[in-house]
């Protein structure tokens, strides 16, 4: 049987010809967060009142029927902290803090007339301005969105809408025009960089499988993101999984590999079900399977679930993983270029490099080149998280400074109750655990590979997280340093044993046992953990320690000398008093008080001995005149 | 609950799910995944089946299966409850949300499931929804921006739920 190949320019006309025939298009976020806040209800919702007009609805735009309204779940727009969202096209009205109780008013104003619901726009806190479309939010225009570019617009599961943007054109470049060398040569030109972590230039590590033995070859996109905080990969395989798909196959052709693999971590259910789905609907047009685009080269994608361990997202503990085995690090070399799964070369990349990939190839190096900085071309998804008023993903060129994401992307730095902290900035730690933080100084830094690296930092996969002064920052390395010492592979002692004696210092610190000596020490065990260990989990732990003390030493020094915590966030350190002008002695602090530390006569100011005080916190919870001061 | 009958149908399930993974070694982690959301557990005398079955030592499937957080040795609750501890849901308050689910339902770092093996509470790091952290996961649902309040609430909701 003689497949016909795939013809794409008419699955894009059709669907184009469809798509014009419809009145509306009605897009909900059905990203993880917004599915958290109740997304789904809000589909059903909208969908009840579209049938209730007697209009003929589709769930999904399909060339070969007519609809007049089509509604399609998307994956993460990035803005999830004004979500769920819904998108009325061909008007582009952009909804946000959806509740399924809005659908009539939705349905009534923007489906059945051209009018938008005025009170569901977004409002800019800063200037008060209402925003009809994406276009006139800050936190979108300030980004450059090319990667997250169809994420959250297109319906993740329709492979005829990615095509119909294009979708799959570069693929068929790759196979069809061009040469595995042309493919390593306009990757390498466009200075592409891996996204996942190290930073390693995509085109070169491709051409190191050039030069190995043997038929046999592999490519494994590394979906594992384990790193806290950090979700941009998530959202590209739940978002737009063919983008992902595509990339594979251009890097499939551009090795000679005819088998890949998608890892993708066992927490992420959605993007294992959507990636799984991209992978039968291109395998049943014909994109995927024995005869790539009518060239007779095969290629298969297997989807993996890993299994919830953070040190396989390292390749060679990756690559032991699918093999079946304790997903432990390998030694490099032999790289995995040149002996990785089963023994064979194995190109393993990233999910939003490979996501990058087909931009390369379609629009050329130039293009992408024409974005980022010097040695960091292109674009970077951050994850913005922490006390910043707007969290969420976001796409920028490399070569932003940080006070431009924070504060301009990111809407300034917020208090506990989320209100605007003026001044409150202190730090964001950077790519996660194997990252560090930037402080103050840094804030007109372009980011970049270089920069980051030569201020202790590092882009990594790309996390983060905005600290406002209340933020203890020996806590915050004390955080970090328990994740890496949950989640090391114990191989070696290094790694294994140092990173609980740096724990365990931290914890000194932290609960007032240490002195100056503690944070000698924990530099010097830092940097054996560093030197000693064999894999980036190890080698990489100290960082959040070192950045941390390197730029907040007076916060180490305060705890150890002064006895104090700078932040007030520290219980050990705590010295709760009652204000005798508050208190009106009600009495419930002593009440609550454990240990029998309050006393005082009723309607008379209590007193805490300071002797009998073991810091519990449950009298300045109690106090409903916030009289207990210096908790 | 161990007679014969049982015994069989419980170890069908397994060959079945064994046959679908062609009784190759190098699916070992799917076939644990898939041997997983039936039993919702790894039942050690499942794992030793499986090993004589893809002929493995069965010290190697035990290791493989306690390497990975994903894979549970013990039974565990009805409700599953994720607290997620990853930097964003951290800062933002996620140990407070976890002591207040401990603090109601009797458990601690050790004890993580309930004795009428209704709940478990873990934390994990990052569920990659931190626009909402914090944010927690009972079974499949996710809900966000979580307070100690709310936590205790949704399991207020089940016990009800589990009464009727
Ligand atoms: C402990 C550890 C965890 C890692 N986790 C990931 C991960 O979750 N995702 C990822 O893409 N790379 C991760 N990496 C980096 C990978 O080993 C590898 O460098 C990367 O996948 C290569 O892809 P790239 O060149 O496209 O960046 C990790 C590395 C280490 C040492
Ligand atoms: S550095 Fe840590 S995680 Fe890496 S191999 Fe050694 S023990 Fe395992
Ligand atoms: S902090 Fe705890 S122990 Fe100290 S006075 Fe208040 S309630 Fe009593
Ligand atoms: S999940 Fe909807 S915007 Fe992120
Ligand atoms: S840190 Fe909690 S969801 Fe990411």
């Amino acid at each position: 049987m003689i497949a016909a190949t795939v013809n794409l320019e008419s699955i894009k006309e059709n669907y184009l010809k469809a798509l014009e025939k419809t009145q509306r298009q009605i897009v909900v976020c059905a990203g993880t967060a917004c599915v958290a806040n109740g997304s789904l209800k809000v589909f059903e919702a909208i969908k009840e009142q579209v049938e209730k007009k007697d209009l003929n609805v589709s769930v999904k735009l399909e060339s070969d029927k007519d609809a007049d309204v089509v509604m399609a779940k998307t994956g993460c727009r990035g803005f999830c902290q004004v979500g769920p969202l819904v998108t009325v096209r061909p008007q582009e009205y952009h909804y946000v803090r959806v509740k399924p109780e809005d659908a009539a008013e939705i349905v009534e104003s923007s489906v059945a007339d051209d009018k938008p619901v005025e009170r569901l726009l977004y409002s800019d806190p800063a200037t008060g301005n209402t925003c009809k479309t994406t276009k006139d939010i800050p936190f979108y225009t300030r980004q450059k969105r090319t990667v997250l570019d169809e994420c959250g617009k297109i319906d993740a599961c329709n492979i005829e809408e990615y095509i119909s943007h294009e979708g799959y054109f570069a693929a068929r470049k790759a196979f069809t025009q061009m040469q595995p060398q042309q493919i390593y040569d306009e990757v390498l030109e466009s200075g592409l960089r891996g996204r996942g972590g190290g930073g390693f230039p995509t085109g070169k590590k491709w051409a190191l499988t050039l030069p190995q033995p043997g038929e046999k070859k592999y490519v494994i996109c590394n979906g594992d993101e384990g790193d806290p905080g950090a979700f941009m990969d998530r959202s590209l395989m739940e978002g737009n999984p063919h983008r992902v798909l595509e990339g594979m196959m251009i890097a499939a052709r551009a090795i000679g590999a005819d088998e890949a693999y998608v890892y993708v971590r066992a927490e992420y259910p959605l993007a294992v079900s959507r990636v799984s789905e991209a992978v039968r609907d291109a395998e049943a047009l014909g994109i995927l399977g024995d005869d790539v685009f009518g060239t007779g080269e095969s290629l298969k994608i297997k989807v993996l679930e890993g299994a919830g361990a953070f040190v396989c997202g390292e390749e060679t503990a990756l690559i032991a993983s699918i093999e079946g085995r304790r997903g432990m690090p390998n030694p490099k070399p032999p790289f995995p270029a040149q002996s990785g799964l089963w023994g064979r070369p194995t190109c393993i990349n990233n999910v939003e490099t490979l996501a990058t990939v087909p931009l390369i190839i379609q629009h050329g190096a130039e293009y992408f080149k024409s974005m980022g900085t010097e040695n960091s071309a292109g674009t970077k998804t951050f994850a913005l998280t922490g006390h910043v008023a707007n969290t969420g993903l976001i796409e920028v060129p490399f070569g932003l400074t940080l006070r431009e994401i924070v504060f301009g992307i990111g809407g300034g730095v917020t208090d506990d109750d989320g209100n605007i902290f003026e001044d409150g900035f202190k730090a964001v730690q950077c790519g996660g655990p194997s990252g560090g933080c930037l402080t103050e100084e840094h804030l007109d830094l372009p980011i970049d590979y270089d920069n980051l690296r030569n201020i202790g930092a590092m882009v990594g996969s790309g996390g983060l997280v905005v600290m406002n002064k209340k933020t203890c920052m020996v806590q915050i390395a004390h955080f970090f340093m328990q994740f890496t010492q949950n989640e090391s592979c114990g191989k070696c002692v290094p790694c294994r044993e140092g990173t609980k004696q740096m724990l365990r210092l931290l914890e000194d610190i932290i609960e007032a046992r240490a002195t100056l000596e503690t944070i000698d020490l924990l530099e010097r065990v830092a940097s054996a953990v560093s030197k000693g260990s064999l894999c980036g989990l190890g080698k990489t732990a100290p960082n959040p320690v070192l950045t941390t003390l390197k730029y907040f030493r007076d916060e180490y020094t305060a705890h150890v000398v002064h006895g104090k915590c700078p932040a007030g966030q520290c219980k050990a350190f705590a010295m709760p008093e009652i204000d005798p002008e508050k208190c009106i002695g009600c009495g419930l602090c002593k009440k609550k008080c454990p240990v029998d530390a309050i006393e005082g006569e009723k309607k008379q100011p209590h007193v805490i001995d300071q002797d009998k005080c073991i810091k519990c916190g449950a009298c300045a919870e109690a106090c409903k005149f916030n009289a207990v001061i210096g908790m | 609950m161990s007679c014969e009958a049982c015994k069989k149908q419980k170890f069908e399930k397994v060959c079945r799910i064994l046959e679908e993974h062609q009784a190759d070694k190098s699916n070992l982690i799917p076939i644990l995944h898939a041997v997983q959301r039936e039993y919702r557990y790894l039942p050690e005398e499942i794992l030793t089946y499986i090993a004589t079955s893809l002929k493995m030592p069965p010290a190697k499937v035990y290791g493989v299966a306690s390497f990975y957080a994903h894979f549970a040795l013990e039974p565990k609750g009805k409700y599953v409850i994720h607290v997620c501890d990853g930097t964003a849901c951290h800062v933002k308050g996620s140990i407070a949300i976890l002591e207040a689910m401990q603090g109601k339902l009797g458990l601690d770092k050790e004890k993580c499931t309930t004795d009428d093996q209704l709940f478990t509470v873990e934390t994990v790091s990052c569920l990659g929804a931190c626009g909402m952290a914090p944010v927690i996961t009972i079974n499949e649902d996710v809900y966000g921006l979580v307070t100690p309040e709310k936590a205790g609430n949704l399991i207020e909701e089940i016990l009800e739920k589990e009464k009727a």
